[in-house]
């Protein structure tokens, strides 16, 4: 999966929680749950919602991994890299 | 032939505003339908029937206030015959006549705004003139020629409403409560630590966050300690025998919720934890039902992260306390005289000092502590 798609299913899962947010407005290089003013408990649907995407389940462990747009994208290239997809 | 009644919606209620009828004359209904939207206190709330039958009349216009108990529609049970319509008990006046509405300016302002048309709103100012609000009324009683599928509340009137119930209620506290506060340095590693253990093995949509744990901890907690489980009414102290902990849940686009979590001590944390995230995603989506607004009889707020070190809360009346829980902080902390980095939560207590005094309080505060330390009996 390309850095592209990976993006656009990050933000449609964040959509999922903050259905006003404007990706274009989002800056990638800096904290997203700050910029989108999402709690733990609406990051951890996120999460739930790029789990049905992806089929990548995330452990508690790499949260602190997801903070920006950019880093998101980062891990789970690798992560799915890992996975052989 | 059943009453379908103004609910009360907690203690404090005295009155309600029919918002939206759900229903028509001639629709049948079950037991736990949605029958109407009530605009209270705690914000806009689908209200729900106990009785199943068939609408045979609505007594009460939207846009009007009532007091809790009165009947709002008459239900026809199965098996019962018709009776004749009646008119309504409610009489709107009509709109003033002549070519040009009176209105007071901001009235004025706030239909156009709202594309109201001035002449059809019923004025109940002085000399029938047009207040903003009874524009405000006539928009949450009849919005401009939605699409099918556009809400019938109003965003704007939704948010006017809960500004207007947190106002109500955090000023009537302020003004009636007389507060203590007292608050305590947790060190909350241990649950932490528990709770990471437990996510490992949990899918991802049964992962834990730590505000369970500390609602169950108050909740344990309080069952020693009546005087800040109950309510302050009519001058005298009433505990509550239920430990209900209402739940301050912020709304992205501002205000906030507090829905009542049941029977904390006796559930288990991943019970908590589901109930939690069906009253966030009701309370977010707006949609709230009446009996998920039973009485909380102590209410829990948590700044979880990013948030900040401490909160003191206002009281909720007739409420007798909130607790307040901080953001987790990792600090230098001495441990067995060792200087050790560890995660720590300030808990506060706001109290009623005619209710309870510091002496006890401090005391709950530190029962709180002792069963964060135990996590694993949580």
């Amino acid at each position: 999966m390309n850095r592209d798609a990976l993006r656009q299913s990050v933000l449609e899962s964040l959509a999922t929680v903050a259905p006003e947010m404007e990706p274009s407005t989002l800056r990638p290089d800096e904290p997203l749950r700050e910029q989108l003013d999402i709690d733990s408990y609406d990051f951890l649907q996120s999460l739930i919602a790029l789990d049905k995407k992806l089929s990548v389940s995330i452990p508690e462990s790499d949260y602190g991994r997801l903070t920006t747009l950019d880093a998101c994208v980062d891990y789970l290239s690798r992560r799915l890299a890992e996975q052989g997809r | 032939m059943g009453d379908f009644r103004m609910p009360s919606l907690g203690a404090d209620m005295e009155a309600g505003t029919l918002v939206e009828w759900k229903v028509k004359r001639g629709d049948g209904v079950k037991r736990g339908d949605i029958v109407a939207l009530v605009e209270t206190q705690k914000g806009i709330i689908e209200v729900e029937t106990f009785e199943a039958g068939t609408v045979e009349a609505l007594l009460v216009e939207p846009g009007t206030k009532v007091p809790v108990g009165t009947v709002l529609a008459h239900l026809r049970g199965e098996g019962e015959p018709a009776v004749p319509e009646k008119p309504p008990a409610v009489e709107v006046s009509p709109p003033v006549g002549g070519h040009r509405p009176r209105a007071s300016p901001a009235a004025r302002a706030a239909a156009a705004k709202l594309g109201l048309d001035l002449a059809a709103v019923a004025g109940t100012g002085p000399g029938g003139a047009i207040s903003l609000e009874d524009v405000e009324r006539a928009a949450r009683a009849a919005p401009a020629a939605p699409p099918a599928s556009a809400p019938a509340v109003s965003d704007e009137s939704r948010r006017l409403a809960m500004r207007r119930a947190i106002a109500a209620a955090m000023s009537r506290s302020k003004r009636e409560i007389p507060h203590y506060y007292l608050d305590t340095r947790v060190d909350v590693g241990r649950a932490l630590d528990w709770l990471r253990q437990e996510n490992e093995r949990l899918p991802l949509a049964e992962r834990m966050l730590p505000v369970v744990l500390y609602l169950k901890a108050v909740g344990l907690a309080v069952r020693q300690f009546p005087e800040l489980n109950g309510f302050w009414v009519d001058g005298a102290f009433r505990p509550s025998r239920a430990v209900h902990l209402g739940v301050v849940i912020s709304l992205r686009q501002g205000g906030v919720m507090v829905p009542a979590l049941h029977d904390v001590p006796d559930k288990p944390p991943g019970v908590l934890m589901r109930e939690l995230g069906e009253l966030i995603q009701r309370a977010r989506r707006g949609t709230l039902r009446s009996s998920e607004l039973a009485d909380s009889t102590l209410t829990v707020t948590s700044l979880g992260e990013p948030g900040a070190d401490r909160v003191f809360g206002v009281i909720f009346p007739p409420q007798v306390a909130i607790i307040g829980f901080g953001s987790a902080r990792e600090v230098p902390w001495v441990v067995e005289g060792r200087c050790v980095p560890r995660p720590l939560v300030s808990v506060s207590l706001s109290a009623d000092h005619r209710a309870s005094d510091g002496h006890r309080g401090a005391a709950f505060l530190a029962r709180v502590e002792r069963l964060l330390q135990e996590p694993e009996k949580l």
